[in-house]
């Protein structure tokens, strides 16, 4: 790691393990807005790690803010962190200055037409708490996309919430005018940039399931020692941690990808693959660790849920694995065998 | 409990400069061979092909110039081992010695035999094995028996080892044998040797595998004299330089390129059937594959620092050797068609010869259960 990434991960860990206890994370689940928590966050200028320097932001790229996005995930931080990075990174594009506040996605579903918004969008995270919406809408000769920024507080918004409780808010634009418009360069999508918001603080999620089922099998009892002692047990938390890897690999290989290839938005692949991989560990490493954990698992007293239950509707959002394994599939059947390692080597 | 640490490694532009050459030179070498020979891969035995690459260069890529060696970095190797993998290289001759007895040989061995041994490695001539495992010692390397007695001038060798890749076409065996027996401490008493398997009391029996190959064997060691020029590092050290070694041999791509032949075979057949009801799993399997990829670079570069990655390549071949056995299940299922002996498709002769060797993928190099044991012991549990 380099300073700046040493500086993030620290501030990011300390402020999250410090701020995110588990009051905050039920009233979050019963539908309060986390305000201090958020405040804290601003005034570390955690959601501007992809802003430029120029404009008031960290200047970080995506290796940068993908360990902001980790600490988010393995602390369950109850507040669109992820998706404000991600909206000042496509605001900053454009050349719009970020506004203060939560600022939420909208991908399928609005349209920006002259400088006005309109449509329908479902699953917009945090819609309700957030300050503006940035949304993004390719234009028809699919070289450019129209990015706008709106202003929230009177649009209509239906409520609705993942399985971890997190707003996933339905939105009605009807006609409200842009406070910010432009353009970028080439085909921009949020299904894309979400997907690779959704790897990082999966992996995140991952690493912290992974830490405290390997603690609770030190310290659970059973038979005279703990279960962590049983080869059985050794067993599955050794696969759970080979999938917290891969996941973890294949995320930062996404970003990795983000900031080699931004310019030409071809990080596709890698972000493709990285949520395909992601979705697969969860799958996997959410089974272990509750047959690990036992009934008090299962309970909601228990913290484990918290990481879980984020991880099943993670998933799903901004494309499952399986949406996404159809894209790369489809199209490595289409160059064919012969071309798949090239491929894969030039990348 | 401590991360495994898996740090991206990006490919030097002298790797990639390199690699277009030896695509070039495979282009080339591999035009004639069937696709089920070269799904065999590292388990193929080609001593003129090996040859070749010694001339080329490509063997001995990161050992000194005075030892035959290209001082080259492991990111070069890397791209030369990949490639060949990947294209089916019949790489099973030299592949033991460039892999592990030769960076045994530059830790532990002596001058001597590092100058008479490693120049005749580099240049694809000289072939190696590994005498490890014992009817009674599989996964418990340390209950070796094979005794090395110490007489006048050397050591007198009585025992077995069991399972040996290549001992009857090898040049030399890297064997561990036991020179004291302390009943209370079984990893001491261990020691390393250099055996010319043309020694007089050798006995290289190949035993026949399930597919009908014999690549693996028997060997009997009945008062084998090996001279004690021929021990490697010191008296009693080798379980520490077995697991020195044993790193070597398990963090290479190969670890979980044993299938790719197939995968490839898999992408054609379903392009030619214009069939896209597998797109999503041929998408996972590639996925999968580029994850693996970047850990494997990413354990090649902690060898490069010097570093020592046991743990990280346990947790790759533990996750490639599930990727390699899946794969002959995964086109079974999605993609149908009986595996053949010969007489079929390409794709029919790879899955009929990968279907019967995927189960070794798991044992060979150690256990997916012992392998779980030391990633195990990492996260503190043992
Ligand atoms: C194709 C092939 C090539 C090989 N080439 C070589 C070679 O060149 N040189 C060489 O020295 N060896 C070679 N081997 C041998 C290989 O290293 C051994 O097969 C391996 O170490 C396992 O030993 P074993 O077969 O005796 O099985 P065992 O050790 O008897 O194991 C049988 C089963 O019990 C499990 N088991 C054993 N101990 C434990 C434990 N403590 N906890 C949980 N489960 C356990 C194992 O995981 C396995 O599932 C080769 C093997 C194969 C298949």
């Amino acid at each position: 790691m380099n300073e700046l990434q040493t500086i993030l991960s620290d501030t990011a860990n300390r402020l999250l393990a410090g701020r995110i206890t588990r009051k905050v994370l039920e009233a979050a689940e019963a539908g309060e807005w986390q305000a201090g928590l958020w405040q804290a966050l601003e005034e570390n200028g955690l959601p501007r790690v992809l802003v430029p320097e120029s404009d008031g932001g960290a200047g970080g790229g995506w290796a940068e803010a993908s360990i902001v996005l980790k600490a988010a995930g393995r602390h369950a931080a109850p507040v669109p962190l992820g998706e404000t990075i991600l909206a000042g990174w496509l605001l900053a594009k454009a050349g719009i200055g970020m506004p203060d506040g939560p600022v939420t996605l909208v991908g399928a579903g609005a349209m920006i037409e002259k400088g006005k918004i309109s449509g329908k969008a479902p699953g917009v995270p945090y819609a309700r708490h957030a300050s503006h919406a940035v949304i993004l809408h390719a234009k028809p000769d699919a070289q450019s996309t129209k990015i706008a920024l709106v202003a929230l507080k009177d649009a209509a918004i239906e409520e609705d919430v993942n399985l971890a409780r997190q707003p996933r808010d339905t939105v009605v634009f009807s006609g409200e005018e842009a406070a910010e418009s432009g353009e970028i360069p080439g085909l921009v999508d949020v299904k894309l940039w979400g997907a690779l918001l959704r790897a990082c603080e999966m992996s995140g999620a991952l690493s912290s399931l992974l830490e405290q089922t390997v603690q609770y099998a030190g310290e659970r009892k059973q038979f005279g020692k703990p279960i962590g002692k049983f080869q059985a047990i050794q067993q599955q938390l050794a696969v759970l941690s080979t999938h917290v890897a891969a996941a973890n690999v294949a995320a930062a290989h996404a970003c990795a990808a983000a900031d080699k290839y931004s310019e030409k938005g071809s990080a596709r692949f890698e972000i493709a693959v990285a949520k395909i991989r992601a979705d697969e560990a969860a799958n996997l490493a959410t089974g272990i660790a509750h047959q690990v954990h036992g009934a008090i698992g299962f309970t909601y007293e228990h913290s484990l849920h918290f990481a879980t239950r984020r991880l099943w509707s993670w998933r799903a959002e901004f494309g499952s694995g399986r949406d996404w394994a159809k894209e790369l599939g489809h199209a490595a059947i289409e160059r064919g065998g012969a071309a798949l390692w090239p491929f894969v080597t030039a990348r | 409990m401590q991360e495994f640490r898996f740090d991206l490694c990006t490919l030097p532009p002298e790797a990639e400069a390199l690699r277009k050459e030896v695509r070039a030179f495979l282009a080339d070498e591999l035009k004639d061979m069937p696709a089920v020979t070269r799904a065999q891969t590292w388990m193929g035995f080609d001593a003129e092909f090996s040859r070749k690459v010694g001339e080329k260069g490509w063997i001995g890529l990161t050992w000194p110039k005075k030892y035959g060696g290209h001082e080259r970095s492991a990111f070069e190797r890397y791209v030369v081992l990949e490639e060949m993998l990947a294209a089916g290289a019949p790489v099973g001759a030299h592949w033991i010695a460039d892999r592990q007895s030769g960076p045994l040989l530059l830790n532990f061995g002596t001058e001597e035999q590092r100058q008479m041994l490693l120049p005749e490695i580099a240049k694809g001539t000289c072939f190696f094995c590994i005498g490890m495992s014992e009817p009674d010692s599989g996964s418990d390397l340390a209950a070796t028996r094979t005794r090395a007695e110490k007489v006048e001038g050397g050591y007198k060798v009585n025992g077995t080892k069991l399972w040996t890749s290549n001992a009857h076409k090898a040049h030399y065996m890297i064997a561990l044998f036991r020179t004291h027996f302390d009943p209370d401490n079984k990893h001491a008493g261990l020691t390393q040797f250099l055996v010319d398997l043309k020694t007089p009391g050798i006995t290289i029996r190949p035993i026949t595998d399930l597919a009908g190959n014999a690549h693996f064997n028997e060997v009997v060691f009945e008062d084998a004299f090996v001279p004690d020029n021929m021990l490697v590092g010191s008296e009693g050290s080798g379980w520490g330089q077995v697991t020195a070694e044993l790193a070597y041999e398990r963090s290479g791509p190969e670890r979980y390129l044993s299938s790719y032949l197939l995968l490839q075979e898999m992408v054609g057949e379903l392009k030619a059937r214009g069939d896209s009801s597998a797109d999503a799993e041929i998408g996972r399997l590639i996925a999968e594959l580029v994850t693996l990829r970047q850990m494997s670079l990413s354990v090649a570069g902690m060898l490069e620092a010097g570093e020592n990655p046991a743990l990280e390549a346990s947790v790759v071949k533990d996750l490639g050797a599930i990727y390699e056995q899946g794969l002959p299940v995964k086109a079974h299922e999605l993609l149908g068609g009986e595996p053949r002996l010969a007489g079929g498709s390409d794709y029919e002769e790879v899955l009929g010869y990968l279907a019967q060797v995927a189960p070794s993928f798991s044992l060979r190099g150690g256990t997916r259960e012992i392998l779980r044991g030391i990633i195990a012991r990492g996260l503190g549990l043992r």
